[in-house]
């Protein structure tokens, strides 16, 4: 006799909490009414009121690049960040590293953007070009992305084995060549979750943002804090069931992508076990 | 290995000098300027000497502690019973979702649900018990704020649980040991570090939720976080926002301390 899967039933509510919130932002974004109250009528009104709102538009297509631009520069300064750590021999200096990495992972949000509020004023005040902005937002996107993609492949560069890179360097390889065909396709598990980590961190930012974005520069996050302020306004359930759908279409991607490289992976390794035995 | 190791090491060291150690020191720096930028220490005096400031932080670290709590109850079964489903990726990936969609996003959507007129307060009418003033008040700050530390707190602990050798769990059942005996004694510890890291990455934001305590909290509550941003944006007054960041900072750090991880055994 099978026991009643208590476990199944957990995870089931969790998981109807986690989405009902969403979903009831989605619902209503079809609602005639105005309100999140009560459902008077279907309608579509609420999406060609965002796809006329032509600013709303831009901020939106803002925030996308900004978190595009600032993890992919996260990523790459962070996977060698990792490296730099790791191939630290001293061991206090390592712990140094290790601490300061840290620092800005666990600051409070608030934190960050006060000390980068100070930090880019006193920039402006030296050059007197910079002014806060989309680079000042760009900028601070990519300084507290960068630790998160570090802590993403700092355990994959533990997991590897460093007799690899011995065997190839006494194959002949040069550091370029270890690095760009042994460590990194090793780390790529890491980096690609590393930027995932670092794209979702910008998008979901707000705290930073609010503090150093200034006054022509707007971020969703931002935009939405400002209007639900004011009250509701059904252009902006509508306009999260956009962003949902999409994030949904590149989660399912992704893991497709991913399905597929475990499944190359597992198959490889049958290969290799199948090779071994035979000797 | 080491001259390559320092041409591509050198961004990481700009970025460690630039947006850590600067801006760090800036904070404290500026925590000993009055609004008139004079060299003073009135902002610690004020912060020291007021009840207000204290009794306002005892409170922000109070509502943190609770957070974090119910998150990791929440949390913690959550993992455990995923990394035993079939296709975990795929369901790991639907706890991440939600991070994704906007944190804003997700207050604005409590605002519709806990309104005086929402479906729960429609829920509670139909019921009999009547509708309740929900929103803006400290129960629905921190079911709020639970909701969206959520997902930071299970992916730590889902890691360190996938993490674990399952051959340690089999050895537990070849000496003997139960199921309660095996999670008590093997799984539990061997997970504590994602725990750990569960902890430091709620309880921190938890202190600075200042969108939170202004969209879902009516401004009752108040944490360290809002008194910040009010003090930075709203009037301009940076050296006592400065002297609120400095205590916040030792606050992170006594986490951390508390949190990190235990030196293993002696140098060699």
């Amino acid at each position: 006799m099978k026991k009643f899967p208590w476990s199944r039933l957990y995870l089931a509510v969790v998981f109807v909490m986690l989405y009902t919130p969403i979903f009831y932002l989605i619902f209503y974004s079809f609602n005639d009414g105005g309100t999140m109250n009560r459902f008077t009528g279907f309608t579509w009104d609420n999406y060609t009121a965002v796809f006329e709102d032509s600013r709303l538009l831009i901020i939106v297509l803002n925030t996308f690049m900004l978190a595009f631009l600032s993890a992919l520069i996260a990523t790459a300064i962070g996977t060698f960040g990792a490296m730099a750590i790791y191939y630290t021999k001293q061991r206090s200096t390592r712990n140094a590293l290790l601490s300061l990495n840290n620092i800005l992972l666990v600051s409070p949000d608030v934190i960050i953007g006060a000390s980068f509020l100070i930090f880019f004023t006193m920039i402006g005040g030296l050059f007197r070009s910079f002014s806060l902005g989309f680079t000042s937002v760009l900028l601070s996107h990519i300084a507290f992305s960068i630790p998160i993609v570090v802590l993403m492949v700092l355990p994959k560069l533990r997991e590897m084995n460093d007799s690899m890179v011995d065997a190839a360097r006494d194959l002949g390889a040069n550091n370029f060549q270890v690095v760009k065909n042994i460590i990194l396709p090793f780390l790529s598990p890491g980096i690609i979750a590393g930027y995932f980590m670092a794209f979702t961190y910008s998008l979901d930012d707000f705290a930073v943002t609010f503090f150093v974005t200034g006054n022509g520069f707007s971020t969703l996050s931002v935009e939405i804090y400002s209007r639900a302020r004011q009250g509701i306004s059904l252009e902006i359930n509508a306009l999260s069931t956009l962003v949902f759908l999409f994030s949904m279409i590149l989660v399912v991607g992704y893991y497709f992508i991913s399905q597929e490289n475990v499944s190359r992976r597992v198959r490889k390794n049958r290969q290799k076990r199948e090779v071994t035995d035979l000797q | 290995m080491t001259k390559i190791r320092r041409i591509y090491a050198i961004p990481y060291m700009f970025w460690l000098v630039l947006f850590v150690i600067a801006p760090v020191l800036m904070i404290v720096y500026q925590s000993f300027f009055d609004m008139n930028g004079q060299f003073s220490l009135i902002n610690y005096q004020t912060y020291f000497a007021s009840g207000k400031y204290l009794t306002m932080t005892l409170n922000s670290v109070w509502y943190a502690f609770l957070i974090t709590l119910i998150t990791l109850l929440i949390s913690y079964p959550t993992a455990y019973f995923l990394t035993k489903l079939k296709h975990k990726d795929l369901w790991l990936l639907l706890i991440i979702l939600p991070t994704w969609v906007n944190l804003l996003l997700k207050a604005y959507a409590f605002i519709g649900i806990f309104g005086i007129n929402g479906s729960v307060n429609s829920f509670l009418t139909f019921t009999g018990i009547g509708p309740q003033q929900i929103l803006f008040t400290d129960f629905s700050f921190l079911v709020v704020a639970t909701y969206i530390e959520l997902p930071f707190m299970i992916m730590p602990i889902y890691n360190a649980l996938e993490e674990m050798n399952p051959s340690l769990i089999s050895a537990s059942r070849d000496l003997g040991a139960n199921n309660f005996e095996t999670f008590r004694r093997v799984i539990f510890p061997l997970s504590l570090n994602g725990v750990k890291s569960g902890v430091q990455a709620v309880f921190i934001p938890s202190l600075s939720l200042f969108m939170l305590t202004r969209l879902i909290g009516g401004n009752r509550v108040i944490t360290l976080g809002t008194a910040i941003e009010q003090h930075f944006l709203v009037t301009q007054n940076w050296g006592m926002g400065s002297t609120i960041g400095v205590v916040l900072i030792i606050a992170m750090v006594v986490v951390m301390l508390l949190t990190g991880e235990k030196k293993k055994g002696g140098r060699k």
